[in-house]
């Protein structure tokens, strides 16, 4: 005997477990699979081996960082910082724990069944969920949402093998620091661990095969990074290629390669940030006939795949594999299959948020795209050198972008790096979703002292009217 | 867990239903999908299956009794399971007393009465409020109406950057109907409205219902097999305008109505020829004009369409509803995918849909999910008339007696076999040129019917 749902998401990440809550409040009889792999659990990678502990190492880095730079001058003797990395994961497990917990909680609560195990779509609205024990079995959906996520990636040769070669969820759970650390890739899973390792004293070298740091984010981002990070004594490989590494050799020897030639770099452990591949293999998409966009399962602006009934959220269906991104089409998704969406995805205003220290926060288009796509563009560009907040803060580096539409103000993109910046990207967008220009982010009064205000000073620059500069 | 069987809602226009028979006894044990009870909805005769396993644990309404939709006919548990709360509220579902909200209600009354220490408990416990037999029915949206509130308030909503660009290009967004939300003017509906000069300041917004049919040449003889493919048509603002504006005036869906006089005389002539070969089946002339009512909507799929609110819906087949009258009203079932099949096969397929209609033995999908709808009552000898449309479908044909009258024919008086026809359209979905398009291929099939052979 089968049972029946209305919706079955597969997978209870940030993406599934969302679209599972957003479904049963919306009346569906609702069912969860979730198999608790290597990376996952309820609340997915985000919760277990991903965002949530990730933060919650930066903040004991910047804490770290914070005593051993500023102690002294900000009145706060003696300061003589020990380590203790295990505690620090130790914490961070614990506050995993307690949210995903919280995610059975608010299963149980909106009445979201919970299965157990691996699950293989079997035919149109047949999901097979192989439990860890005991015999496979079948429900019946008449919407399935494919959310399985992705896992990370390495290159041939580079095989992560947990304790040489790394990746980030081994990097989580690192409770005795090398002295030395390679970190390959120089996105924002890469610099947020080259920012923890940093401040627990590790010796930490960056490998970026592009020619910046977070090459993918405003250009004047990446150097402002570069610089800040290389004043905390880290050091900054970029345009430079990995080529292979000798585990067996100690120290271990990893070779690079730049436009000069080839170089040897000797380290403790190696860690790979080099991106994530979407779960798509064993679900059964080929024999459904679900169309594939690259490795990605392709979807329209209402999550739906080629097949009728068959939707797909988070980083399973397509870049930029972010969380927020993930939850947000959880939640179309799951009003879609109600009859109840009058929203689409809108992937132009997803904010991108680097941890690391200082905080990079971005959305939209940069000055470069916007005239790419026919923009006459305004960009009015504020400091923090002399902001008041980042001042007292002990942060005055970095600097607030806003790129401008000339012609009507409209915001086009926002480019953020410094203290805090990551709590700013919200006013950003919702300016970006409301269709904002920089005289209404301008006309509103932004309390002080508050780093919202440098997003008022730049919106006041866009238009030639900086007061504090 | 114990569970209610219910008066399920078997079709749209279903508000209760009639228990004819029970297929199982109290103390039987049942399988899901198990054959519980027929029912007579106001459509057909259905049967009503387990969603659960387990016993039977309680008939509560007997055979023969007409209850609403959503009340509870029976309980299927575990045979030690304790089912009084269920049994209390089928009762009270019975009786018209909704059991659990009244009791909470009353727990918030601002009662005149000394405050009691204690909140009351709600009289049915929670193990009452399982709803595992109702059909899933999403809870509604509520109004996202996307018509443009400026003439009432005095206030447009309206976001800064479209307001800017409104202004900067000289465009009054009064005339502009928004799309965002709560109906807010976003960018995308002023950079269209720039682009089609629908707002220009002395533009009417809504054109003319009657658009001139010129310069449109016969789309009869359109080469090429024409094929329907289903999709979703993003509105344009005319569209748009057109939808609100109109289904103001008369609504929810607003008609309009195009006549047609055709000649019969080679259809009739082709019918008789076929049905000498074909004896005994035979080939109606009602099976004629849906043949040519499929295959003139392959080729316009603009009429094979339905308003869907923020959009129009293409449908992938001619499914053609064809009225038939029954005792005491109307059923309207439905030729599936008429556009790919052909004329014999039509006429037996409805013979057998119009004979199951009369007993009333269709099953849902036989009636359902029509996407245009012929009605004729030319064997009542009416001349012409006008039907009206099933929503969603978005437009039905009428059709009245052939009738032998005087025509002139190459500057001659002759006698011709002459048939009136009458289309109501949906006018959010069809306008008067699309419709009289549509007519004139429907016209020309008949007219020459070796063309919807081919």
């Amino acid at each position: 005997m089968a049972d029946a749902f209305d919706v079955v998401v597969i997978g209870a990440g940030p993406a599934g477990y969302v679209c599972a809550i957003r479904a049963a409040q919306l009346g569906l009889n609702t069912a969860c699979v979730e198999s608790g792999s290597y990376e996952g659990g309820l609340g997915g990678t985000c919760l277990n081996w991903g965002c949530i502990p990730a933060k919650a190492l930066l903040e004991s880095g910047a804490l770290a960082q914070n005593l051993k730079t500023h102690g002294e001058e900000m009145g706060v003797r003696p300061i003589e910082v020990e380590y203790d990395m295990g505690a620090a994961v130790d914490r961070s497990r614990f506050i995993s724990d307690r949210l995903t917990k919280g995610i059975g909680f608010l299963f149980k609560k909106n009445g979201i069944e919970h299965l157990e195990g691996i699950a293989r779509i079997t035919g149109a609205g047949k999901v097979e969920v192989t439990p860890v024990e005991g015999d496979p079995y079948t429900v019946e959906a008449k919407n399935i949402v494919i959310a399985t996520g992705a896992v990370m990636k390495s290159f041939p040769g580079f095989e992560i093998d947990g304790e040489k070669v790394i990746g980030s969820r081994e990097a989580l759970a690192l409770r005795a620091p090398p002295e030395r650390m390679v970190i390959v890739g120089a996105g924002y899973v890469g610099v947020e661990f080259a920012d923890v390792f940093n401040a627990f004293g590790v010796d930490v070298t960056l490998v970026e095969a592009l020619d910046s740091v977070v090459p993918l984010a405003d250009a004047e981002i990446g150097k402002t990074l570069a610089r800040s990070y290389k004043k905390r004594g880290m050091t900054i490989r970029t345009g430079t290629k990995v080529k292979s590494v000798d585990r067996e050799s100690s120290p271990m020897i990893l070779t690079v390669e730049t436009d000069k030639g080839e170089e040897q770099i000797e380290t403790d452990v190696v860690l790979m940030a080099v991106g994530r591949s979407p779960v798509t293999a064993g679900l059964g998409l080929e024999e459904l006939g679900v169309e594939l966009n690259g490795p990605w399962v392709k979807i329209n602006e209402w999550c739906e795949t080629s097949v009728p009934g068959v939707c797909a959220i988070g980083d399973v269906a397509g870049e930029p594999m972010l969380a927020h991104k993930g939850s947000h089409e959880g939640i179309v998704a799951a009003e879609r299959i109600a009859g109840v969406a009058h929203h689409p995805m809108r992937y132009d205003n997803i904010p991108s948020v680097g941890y690391c220290h200082p905080e990079i926060a971005t959305i939209g288009l940069t000055e470069e795209e916007a005239v790419a796509a026919g923009h006459e563009v305004k960009v009015g560009k504020y400091p923090l050198t002399a902001h008041g907040r980042a001042l007292t803060a002990g942060h005055p580096e970095g600097f607030i972008k806003i790129v401008a539409d000339a012609k009507y103000g409209e915001v086009l993109g926002v480019h953020m790096i410094g203290y805090n910046v990551s709590e700013l990207i919200g006013e950003a967008g919702m300016a970006r979703a409301l269709e904002s220009t920089v005289e209404e982010i301008a006309a509103h009064a932004h309390a002080h002292p508050s780093m919202a205000e440098a997003v008022m000073e730049a919106a006041l620059a866009a238009m030639d009217r900086a007061i504090h500069m | 867990m114990a569970t209610k069987v219910v008066m399920a809602q078997l079709s749209p226009t279903m508000e209760e239903g009639r228990l004819l028979e029970w297929k199982v006894q109290e103390g039987d044990r049942v399988e899901p999908s198990d054959i519980l009870a027929e029912i007579e909805t106001d459509k057909a005769n259905m049967d009503i299956e387990a969603l659960k396993g387990g016993v039977v644990r309680k008939i509560v309404v007997e055979a023969g009794a007409t209850v609403p939709v959503g009340a509870i006919i029976g309980i299927i548990g575990e045979p030690d399971e304790d089912i009084s709360a269920l049994l209390a509220e089928a009762e009270a579902s019975m009786s018209g007393t909704p059991p659990v909200e009244d009791a909470e209600a009353a727990d918030e009354a601002p009662a005149d009465e000394a405050p009691t220490e204690e909140p009351a408990t709600p009289a049915a416990p929670e193990v009452a409020v399982e709803p595992a037999e109702a059909p899933v029915v999403p809870v509604v949206e509520t109004d996202h109406s996307h018509v443009a509130e400026s003439s009432v308030t005095g206030r447009i909503r309206v976001s800064p950057v479209a307001r800017r660009m409104a202004d900067q290009a000289g465009i009054d967004l009064g005339l502009i109907e928004g799309t965002g939300p709560g109906g807010r003017i976003v960018k995308d509906d002023v950079e269209q409205a720039i682009a089609t000069g629908s707002a220009e300041p002395g533009t009417a917004a809504v054109p003319s219902p009657s658009v001139a049919a010129s310069g449109v040449s016969s789309v009869a003889a359109a080469s090429g097999p024409a094929r329907l493919e289903a999709k979703d048509v993003e509105l344009s603002m005319m569209r748009k305008a057109i939808a609100s504006r109109l289904t103001q005036s008369i609504g929810p869906v607003p008609h309009f109505f195009l006549t047609s006089e055709i000649d019969m005389g080679r259809a009739l002539d082709m019918r008789k020829e076929m049905n000498q070969r074909i004896a005994p089946e035979k080939v109606g002339v009602n099976d004629l004009l849906v043949k040519a009512t499929a295959e003139a909507l392959a080729r316009h799929p603009d009429i094979n369409a339905s308003w869907a609110g923020d959009r129009i819906r293409h449908h992938a087949s001619a499914d053609i509803g064809i009225a038939v009258a029954v005792e005491d009203g109307l059923i309207t079932p439905v030729l599936h995918e008429a556009d790919r099949k052909g004329l014999l096969q039509i006429a037996r397929e409805t013979a057998d849909l119009v004979a199951r209609a009369r007993e009333r033995k269709l099953m849902p999908e036989e009636y359902q999910g029509a996407t245009f709808s012929v009605s004729n009552l030319g064997m009542f000898d009416i001349d012409q008339f006008t039907a009206i449309i099933n929503p969603p479908e978005a437009g039905i044909l009428a059709v009245g007696s052939t009738i032998e009258k005087p025509v002139v024919v190459d500057g001659e008086v002759a006698v011709r076999r002459r048939m009136r026809v009458t289309m109501s359209c949906d006018h959010r979905v069809i306008d008067g040129a699309s419709g009289a398009r549509f007519l004139r291929t429907f016209r020309a099939m008949l007219e020459n019917p070796l063309e919807m052979m081919l």
